[in-house]
């Protein structure tokens, strides 16, 4: 993947704790790939683990930003945050568990499946983080052009 | 077996008797299935393009969902009042916003009914 070529590149700031915006950036990220014309199964993984990275920002993180890559036959979504970190990374990853709090979860979110859901919609999804620090992500969505 | 055409969110308002929000010019968009549920990311991962998405949830981030996913309205029951920033997002993002007096089980069971084709429509 090193060798294809981009075709285009751009990132988005995500503020913590703003849920009445949450899902501003992967609504752009969607609009941005349908007039790559990017065929729409792709488009919509893509707009689904944009959409859950962005709400696992504004849940959990003080702020942070989302790269968008896109190439010919694929596109890459990461995210660095800064924020609170996951400590037993195997557990988050379980659909169900979840951290959230009763307002997170009173808006629907926190539902403990927000990472399962970006496992299952991304062909590659990579994970780290540090407790205290924060949390990168990085997602790939490929397709055949 | 004889072939149905799609039915479209009009026909259910109108046989559901649904309050149209918003997205009053948006209701010929057809109705391939439907979707129950209150958690966001369960919505997400779950629901499919031109679903109508039964929720109790008025908050105005089921409008990002709606939108990211495709889905035909989304229909607010119990008599659940919506937020006004969700109408005034749903409006923007030119998606449906429809209410129900009845339970999200009425409304799922008219609605799977009519759609597979279990119940004739008189027309």
């Amino acid at each position: 993947m090193a060798d294809e070529p981009l075709i285009y590149e751009n990132q988005f700031n995500v503020q913590g704790g703003n849920f009445n915006d949450a899902g501003k950036v992967a609504s752009h990220i969607k609009a941005i790939l349908k007039g790559f014309g990017i065929p729409s199964e792709a488009v919509r993984k893509t707009a689904l683990v944009a959409y859950e990275s962005e709400i696992n920002i504004v849940s959990y993180a003080r702020k942070g930003v989302i790269h968008l890559r896109l190439a010919r036959d694929q596109v890459v979504i990461e995210t660095i945050d800064e924020g609170l970190g996951i400590a037993d990374i195997e557990l988050a990853m379980q659909e169900g568990y979840s951290t959230a709090t009763d307002k997170i979860r009173e808006m629907g979110f926190g539902a403990g499946m927000g990472l399962a859901n970006i496992r299952n919609f991304s062909d590659i999804f990579q994970i780290s983080s540090e407790p205290g620090k924060g949390t990168s992500l990085k997602m790939i969505i490929k397709w055949r052009p | 077996m004889t072939e149905t055409s799609p039915i479209d969110l009009s026909t259910l308002v109108r046989l559901l008797q649904l309050q149209v929000r918003t997205g009053a010019d948006r209701l010929d968009r057809p109705v391939r299935g439907g979707y129950v549920g209150d958690l966001l990311s369960d919505v997400m991962g779950n629901s499919h393009e031109g679903d109508l998405w039964i929720t109790r949830q008025v908050h105005p981030n089921i409008v990002a969902v709606a939108s990211l996913k495709d889905l035909a309205a989304i229909v607010l029951v119990n008599g659940s009042e919506p937020a006004p920033e969700t109408l005034t997002k749903a409006e923007a993002e030119g998606i449906p916003v429809l209410l129900a007096e009845e339970s999200a089980f009425a409304v799922a069971g008219k609605v799977y009914a009519l759609i597979t084709g279990a119940v004739q429509i008189a027309t």
